[in-house]
This record gives C-alpha cells, sequence and structure tokens, in this order.
C-alpha cells in the first residue's frame, strides 16, 4: 500500500453555511512522501487538512460526505476516519495524524513538559522513558542542540522558530503516521523557515506529510506531489515538478505564475 | 498556454525587454552573416573585417541577455511557461553568440581569400547555402517571436537540405582541388566557411527545439526527426 490516506470525494460544509467549502476533493497522502496544498485564500486547503485528523470536529455542527481512509496500522486495509464516532478514538486518531500550526502554540510550561504532557497523557509513566521520547523528539526535530541545557525552562522563552520546532517535536514523539503542516513557516524568519525545511525533508522517511503553504517555492522545494486547489475544488495533483514546471491546467498555470485569473 | 498578464506589471515589462532584446540580437547575427557571406563572395577585405568588428555587438548582446535573465530569477523566480520561456532565452542566446563567432570565422576566411584571388565558379554552392542558412534563422527567430510550433517543424526540416549543400559542396571543392592544385588553398578556405554555414543551421535548429520546449514543455533536443511529430 503506497498511501497512508486517501481522501475521496471528499464534500465538507461549516456549521451554518449554505454552500459546501469543499466539493467533492479527493487527494493521496502517500507513504514517506512530502504533499503539498497550495491556492489563493479561501480555496479551501487548510480545510481540508483540518478534516484529515478531523480537528473540524472540535466545533459541532460540520457536514462531511465521502472518505478520508488512513491505512490501518497492520498495513492490511484502510478506515475511513469519518467513520469514528468516540471521543477517545477522535484523539486517538490525532496522535496517529498530528497538526502543526501556523503560530507556533508551546504550552505555558517547560521545554520537557511540552512534550511529556502528551506522552503521561497516552500512557507513558516512567522518568526514563520520558526523558528518552524527550530527547529522541527533540533531536529529530532538530531542537537538542539549542534545547538541551534548558529542558526545565519555560518554552515560551524559545525564539519563534525554535517554538515551531518544539511543537514539531511534541507531535512526533507520539509516533504519528502522518504529520499535517498548516503553513508552518508563515510566522518565521528565512533561516528559520530554512530550518524547518530541512527537518521536514529529513521526517519523510519516517512519517508522511501533508502541507499547506502560501509559499509556492516552499511547495517546489520540499514536496514531492502538489495540488493546487480553487474554490473549494482539486483543480489538479502531480507531481511537483509537473506541477511547477508544466502543469495542465490553465488556472494551474495562472496562479503559479502569478498571472491574472 | 497562458499568455495573459502577470499581476505583476513590472515582471511583464522585464519579460517583454529580454525577449525583444533577444530578437535585436538576432537580427543582428543574421545580418553579420549575410555580410561575411558576402565579403567572402565579392573578395571585400574591409567588408569583412568590419563583421569582425561587429562581434562585440553581439558578445555584448549575450552578456546584457544573461543578465536580464538571472535578474528575472532572482526576483521573479519564474516558474512554467516563464520558467521556460527564461530557459529558452538563456540557451537561444547562447546559440546567437556562437552563430556570431561561426561569421567571424567566415569573414576570416574572407580576408584570407581576398589575399589569395579566386576563381568565380568555386563560389557558386556557397551562396546557394548561405541563403538557405540566412532564411533558417530568419524562420527561427520567428518562430520564437510568434511562439510557432509548426514554423519550428519546418525549420527542423530544412537543416537536411542545409547538410545536402554542405555535402555537394565538399563534393565539388574536391573536385576543383584534383582538377588543379592552385585551387587548394581557398578550397580549403571555403570548406572550412561551408562548414560555419551548416554550424549555423543546426544552432538555428536549436532554437527552434526551444520553442518546442517553450510552447510544449517537452524536450525534443535529442529526438530523431522522425519522431518529432508525435511529441508535437
Amino acid at each position: 500500500m503506497k498511501n497512508m490516506m486517501e481522501v475521496k470525494d471528499l464534500t465538507f460544509t461549516y456549521s451554518g453555511a449554505s454552500e459546501p467549502s469543499l466539493k467533492s476533493i479527493s487527494l493521496p497522502v502517500e507513504k514517506n512522501k512530502v504533499t503539498a496544498l497550495i491556492g489563493p485564500s479561501g480555496c479551501g486547503k487548510s480545510t481540508l487538512l483540518r478534516g484529515m485528523n478531523r480537528i473540524h470536529d472540535l466545533y459541532p455542527g460540520h457536514r462531511y460526505e465521502g472518505a478520508i481512509n488512513l491505512l490501518n496500522p497492520d498495513e492490511k486495509g484502510y478506515t475511513n476516519i469519518l467513520d469514528i464516532k468516540k471521543e477517545a478514538e477522535l484523539i486517538r486518531l490525532r496522535q496517529r495524524v498530528g497538526m502543526i500550526f501556523q503560530k507556533p502554540t508551546p504550552f505555558p510550561m517547560t521545554i520537557f513538559e511540552n512534550i511529556a504532557y502528551g506522552l503521561r497523557l497516552s500512557g507513558v509513566k516512567k522518568r526514563a522513558d520520558l526523558q528518552e521520547v524527550v530527547e529522541r523528539s527533540l533531536r529529530d526535530a532538530a531542537l537538542w542542540e539549542e534545547a538541551k541545557d534548558r529542558l526545565d525552562h519555560d518554552a515560551r522563552g524559545l525564539s519563534g522558530g525554535q517554538q515551531q520546532r518544539l511543537c514539531i517535536a511534541r507531535a512526533i514523539a507520539l509516533k504519528p503516521e502522518v504529520i499535517l503542516f498548516d503553513e508552518p513557516t508563515s510566522a518565521l524568519d528565512p533561516i528559520s523557515t530554512l530550518a524547518i525545511e530541512e527537518m521536514i525533508s529529513v521526517l519523510r522517511e519516517q512519517y508522511s506529510i501533508c502541507i499547506v503553504t502560501h509559499n509556492m517555492q516552499q511547495a517546489a522545494r520540499i514536496s514531492d506531489y502538489t495540488g493546487f486547489m480553487y474554490l473549494g475544488e482539486m483543480i489538479e495533483y502531480d507531481q511537483t515538478d509537473t506541477i511547477f514546471m508544466k502543469p495542465s491546467q490553465k488556472q494551474t498555470e495562472d496562479y503559479i505564475s502569478g498571472r491574472f485569473g | 498556454m497562458t499568455t495573459g498578464q502577470h499581476i505583476s506589471h513590472k515582471f511583464d515589462e522585464e519579460v517583454e525587454e529580454v525577449t525583444s532584446s533577444v530578437l535585436s540580437m538576432g537580427g543582428v547575427v543574421v545580418q553579420q552573416i549575410e555580410k561575411a557571406v558576402k565579403a567572402l563572395l565579392a573578395g571585400d577585405k574591409e567588408m569583412a573585417e568590419a563583421v569582425i568588428e561587429g562581434d562585440l555587438k553581439v558578445n555584448t548582446f549575450d552578456v546584457d541577455i544573461d543578465e536580464m535573465c538571472n535578474r528575472i530569477i532572482v526576483m521573479r523566480q519564474p516558474t512554467a511557461t516563464d520558467l521556460r520561456l527564461i530557459m529558452a532565452i538563456i540557451k537561444t542566446t547562447s546559440d546567437l553568440e556562437r552563430m556570431g563567432d561561426e561569421a567571424k570565422r567566415i569573414a576570416r576566411q574572407a580576408i584570407d581569400i581576398s589575399k589569395r584571388g579566386a576563381l568565380p565558379e568555386q563560389f557558386d554552392s556557397i551562396e546557394q547555402m548561405s541563403t538557405r542558412v540566412t532564411g533558417m534563422l530568419n524562420k527561427a527567430l520567428d518562430a520564437f517571436a510568434r511562439r510557432d510550433i509548426d514554423e519550428s517543424f519546418n525549420v527542423i526540416h530544412l537543416d537536411r537540405k542545409v547538410d545536402k549543400d554542405y555535402e555537394n559542396l565538399v563534393r565539388q571543392q574536391i573536385t576543383y582541388m584534383m582538377e588543379d592544385p592552385r585551387k587548394i588553398p581557398v578550397a580549403i578556405d571555403l570548406l572550412w566557411s561551408s562548414r560555419a554555414l551548416e554550424r549555423i543551421g543546426d544552432r538555428a535548429c536549436n532554437i527552434c527545439e526551444y520553442v518546442i520546449y517553450l510552447v510544449k514543455g517537452k524536450d525534443v533536443r535529442h529526438v530523431e526527426i522522425k519522431e518529432l511529430k508525435k511529441h508535437l
């Protein structure tokens, strides 16, 4: 099975809206690949991403139609995550499909506790185990060298780029299968941005990644596949090279080359 | 695919400017080739020297256009058609520059021949060949300006005729050399010049291949002519 996730004919309508925000979207997320979603504001790319770990469900009343299939841990078959009803299962889903937001969201606690918090919730209790996972996560998020001497400091003392990497460490501590990034670098300076991009290219070896970005060059640099969305529809999905060098749809071409549609 | 305007008006102006520079450069190169061949046929040393001097103008275009492309890449990060256009321009420019060098080479032979004094019949076929080659180059530049795939295809086909011209010319000069050893020095000069023209024809084809790449996104540089139609 080469796809970790498969969005199939997904139509999504926000609570109280008359029109759906996503119209029959299909998108594969290949295993150990980076899939980027691009498109103008309001095209539905973040809405789609947030559907992929049902984070919309934190507020009631939204309507999903279609399927979002997630590969089962035994790699035999898929489960439609839209069928999940129980809160505990939704929490488990969000551990398997982690999300990083645009603004870093460190908890108001120490660097160590930021990562250990979720681990404790998921049942890791022993100090030594916690320490081991915290270190490994920080290393994977390329933050260990900068943070190892200040694990007991408040996480809010880190720079923006460091905070974002801490959030990534926090997500990967739970050993997710998929990581969703929602514009993870739009609040960061160019150097911190490159550090995150570099990290994503390393994380790809262990995780499947889907990233929403407004920075098209970023999509071109780090992704294997790119989907271009417009007005709630998936206009074109293809290998990133093809999208940026020879897209087949005029709308895609106009958008990526900065032309009037 | 699209030729719509960019949201950035300045970007449109930059693309316009660099494209028209390539076409101006092409015009200068055509003139250089025509003048070089004229100087060769007429044994006109002054005209040949003017061609050698004129190559500076071609080189200046080469450098300027590269710089404009660099600036566009850095500031605009072109994608899709824009990216392919910049690639096509960089490559076209370097082919045009080399064609300018070939014109200079012909001019040098012209100076040599003007000293030696050649017999008019020896020049017969080079005139025809040069008309064909400059025609090809003009058509290639036209195809570039209009992004015309069909015209590009025609030019690529014409190159076979140039190759034939070249073969004939070689055979003819060998005959002259065998008939009369005094014709050998001029024949050798003419062989060099015709070789230069033949190369110019090849480079005109290169430009057409870039046009196909620009419009279709297909790289047809190392594709056999009979396979070419499949890609269009």
